[in-house]
């Protein structure tokens, strides 16, 4: 029985990602009274950011996204953000990317929408690779400089990258409150229209392309793949175990060099290699402790 | 020093710098500015305004 067969039947027909995702996208917008009532949720968990891209405008939402949040502190207060970067770095150095790739609802999104039967398209090497390089300038120019050193009269600068490109905010926030309240759709305007017109086309190429925007223009993705290296939880490979086949490099939907650089700054964690690979090479865990495992575990990111 | 204590220490040094950034920021009562932006739907975050 393949490894992807065996993995399918223990959770009844969906992958252990897929479960993951689905519970994790249903904890993070578990208010159902919003999306009820048109309202969001007001109580003190919204207090504490949520490890992934998850709109806190979100009828559904239950605690606050960490992009949103670093724009808000910035472009309001002009302090350092110690709590917001404090938690975003503890996500990172204990899960790296695995955020991206089992906990991020925005990502689950992608993941369907990939599924559906339509010209498929692999960015060729020339493009792919420096265009992975603009979300780490939508981090540093959108999220970090303009709301810290722009200037405004009102001295409130708008969250920019929130305002003109976060498709997860249209998705999960814009669309649910026009829908839900008439006063809402009666004031949207061209700017609207115009993350309506983002959305729309990161879905379009979902369809051809796996998770475009996880791969191009996602700043929390870009801040957590400053961590794969050195995060707690480390992929493996089993150089003894692995035959070459790269089956798990076929698979990789962010098309990480799996045996290369398991612990690539693209790798999202997802587990498709491990599910495929057919002689159980590819493993993953927290390693903590120097331990022979973890020592391992290191070592074969840093071979590459 | 080995690459590998290298990253053994990265990996301590960044969880230790985040748990002091977190203390930091509860100190100086960050989480009330999140809680401020986050219970207010942000027209700008959703793209109305």
């Amino acid at each position: 029985m393949s490894g992807m067969h065996r993995n399918r039947l223990k959770h009844g027909g969906l992958s252990f990602q897929r479960v993951i995702q689905l519970l994790s996208a249903a904890l993070l917008n578990g208010y159902i009274v919003g999306f009820q009532k048109g309202k969001i949720y007001t109580g003190s968990f919204k207090t504490v950011c949520v490890p992934v891209l998850n709109c806190y405008s979100c009828p559904g939402a239950l605690g606050a996204c960490p992009i949103g949040s670093l724009q808000a502190t910035l472009g309001v207060k002009h302090h350092f953000p110690f709590y917001v970067l404090g938690l975003m770095m503890l996500f990172g150095v204990l899960l790296g990317r695995l955020v991206c790739g089992l906990l991020c609802p925005f990502g689950l999104v992608q993941d369907l929408l990939y599924k559906i039967p339509f010209h498929k398209c692999n960015v060729p090497k020339k493009i792919d690779r420096p265009a992975r390089y603009l979300k780490y300038c939508i981090l540093l120019v959108l999220v970090i400089l303009l709301p810290a050193f722009a200037a405004s009269k009102s001295g409130i600068i708008p969250p920019y990258f929130c305002k003109y490109l976060c498709p997860a905010g249209t998705l999960e926030g814009g669309i649910p409150h026009v829908l839900l309240n008439p006063q809402l759709r009666k004031v949207a305007g061209v700017l609207f229209d115009w993350k309506l017109l983002v959305l729309l086309f990161i879905v379009l190429a979902s369809t051809i392309v796996h998770r475009p925007f996880c791969r191009y223009l996602c700043p929390l993705g870009a801040f957590y793949s400053l961590f794969n290296r050195f995060s707690f939880f480390q992929m493996h490979v089993d150089r003894s175990k692995c035959v070459g086949c790269r089956a798990c490099e076929r698979v990789c939907p962010m098309a990480v060099e799996v045996i290369k650089n398991c612990n690539s700054a693209e790798c999202i964690r997802c587990g498709k290699c491990k599910t495929v690979c057919p002689t159980g090479a590819i493993s993953w865990g927290f390693t903590g402790n120097v331990t022979a495992a973890g020592v391992k575990a290191v070592d074969t990111a840093d071979k590459v | 020093m080995t690459r590998i204590k290298a990253v053994f220490l990265a990996r301590y040094g960044f969880l230790a710098t985040a748990i002091t950034l977190i203390v930091v920021g509860l100190a100086r009562n960050e989480q009330q500015e999140i809680l401020h932006k986050a219970v207010k739907i942000c027209l700008e975050c959703i793209g109305i305004g």
